[in-house]
């Protein structure tokens, strides 16, 4: 049960979104968007958060959008991880998606509210960054289109009563050869300990991480360092990709940060001997 | 743009029946259906989308009634365990002993019910991924398995 009363609103264009946004900011009620709805009502109910409005964005036809079209996929922020997992347009975001939460709770989570959610893993974004996609957010000012690797630093980037409209992938990317690994502490549904998504694309690995810091990430660094054909030793190049992480790894009740880079340093092997063997 | 700003009387379509029922935009749709309707068969469990015990098909798709506020189902079909008239699958289950202290067994039979009607040719591993969606504290696995399968076989 939620402790606190609010008001609902289901608008069906995106300026009706983000205007109702703005004047009931203007009004002190502290209004969300609102996707699949899981993180809210489950904070909800703890007074984790807390709001007097809630914008519900399932209304909207452009974030129901799930199209392949022009040599692009369009997957609209409503739209469900089941109904990505089930078209399968892009394999490697519905291998990520079918190990987020349970199977029935994917129909509820959208994918807007997965990259937008507080929970520090985000895995539906691993793909998203590999494939170099791009994120069309809205807001009062208009719509921008932005490459999701610039709109996600640590976490989404959103000016304020802005909203995530849609994501765009490149139809050249959902084909090629790709990894995904999760390993969790205990059960098969759990957050991740680490979750890898991995492309590759002209030879060259792409890879994104989630559960080895506090935020999902993927790095070009350690991307170069992988990609380094002048050092021959596979287990040197991966070591030398876990000592640039560009943040400080997890040390928490499911893993230290030592056991978590060990972890990685498997993952990545697996992955990158799976790629050789694809080759 | 449909609005809800407080309390108020609101149509929803229950196992194939419109219900009007008083409810406000924070209320569940799992608190609407068991206080306002007496539908008690979807039960409170951890209502925090871990167990599965309010199970719920929403537009014939599961859905953990928990995590759902009423006002999202206007328009939607809603199917509680109530609804589902001696299905094959609540057969199955008593000929399977699918159940033992019955807490979670409305919420089995809803995402059963599912699995046959949207996959009615699942395999092992799309079984095993839509039963890890519930909980059973008595353990009793391997007799639901058991149960969905024979339907999935069209034993029952």
């Amino acid at each position: 049960m939620i402790p606190f009363d609010f008001e609902y609103y289901k608008p069906t264009t995106i300026e009706e979104a983000v205007n109702l946004y703005n004047k009931l900011k203007s009004a002190g009620k502290k209004p969300i968007y609102y996707g699949g709805g899981t993180e809210f009502i489950s904070m909800a109910r703890m007074h984790n958060v807390y709001t007097e409005a809630v914008i519900d964005i399932k209304g909207i036809l452009e974030c129901n959008i799930h199209e392949l079209k022009n040599n692009e996929l369009t997957i609209g922020s409503a739209v469900t991880l089941t109904n990505i997992a089930e078209s399968n347009f892009f394999p490697l975001l519905s291998l990520t998606v079918k190990r987020i939460a349970d199977h029935t709770v994917q129909d509820k989570i959208t994918l807007g509210g997965n990259l937008a959610g507080t929970i520090i893993y985000r895995e539906a974004v691993l793909p998203l960054m590999v494939a170099d996609s791009e994120i069309v957010l809205a807001s009062i000012n208009g719509e921008r289109r932005v490459p999701i690797m610039d709109a996600f630093n640590k976490r989404i980037q959103l000016a304020d009563g802005e909203m995530i409209v849609q994501v765009i992938i490149k139809d050249n990317f959902i084909t090629l050869p790709n990894i995904h690994v999760k390993r969790t502490k205990n059960e098969k549904i759990d957050y991740p300990l680490i979750t890898i998504a991995a492309l590759k694309d002209n030879n060259k690995i792409k890879i994104a991480f989630s559960g080895m810091c506090d935020y999902p990430l993927r790095s070009y660094i350690m991307e170069d360092i992988l990609n380094d054909n002048t050092v021959s030793s596979m287990d040197k190049k991966i070591s030398n990709a876990i000592n640039n992480i560009p943040g400080k790894v997890l040390n928490d009740i499911s893993g230290s940060s030592e056991y978590r880079k060990f972890m990685l340093h498997t993952m990545i092997h697996e992955a990158l001997t799976n790629f050789e063997e694809v080759n | 743009m449909l609005e809800v700003l407080g309390t108020t009387v609101l149509t929803l379509n229950v196992n194939g029946e419109d219900r009007k029922v008083v409810a406000k935009p924070s209320d569940t749709l799992l608190y609407t259906l068991r206080e306002e309707l007496g539908l008690t068969g979807a039960k409170p469990g951890c209502e925090n989308g871990d167990c599965g015990a309010c199970t719920v098909l929403i537009d014939d798709w599961p859905i953990k009634s928990c995590l759902m506020l009423t006002v999202e189902a206007i328009g939607k079909k809603i199917l509680t365990v109530e609804g589902l008239k001696n299905a094959p699958i609540q057969k199955a289950f008593v000929e399977n002993w699918g159940f033992q202290c019955g807490y979670c067994t409305s919420g089995f039979l809803m995402v059963c019910h599912a699995l046959a009607q949207i996959h009615p040719d699942a395999d092992d591993h799309v079984i095993e991924e839509w039963l890890q969606s519930n909980l059973c504290r008595c353990t009793g696995y391997e007799e639901i398995e058991n149960a969905v399968k024979a339907i999935l076989k069209k034993e029952v």
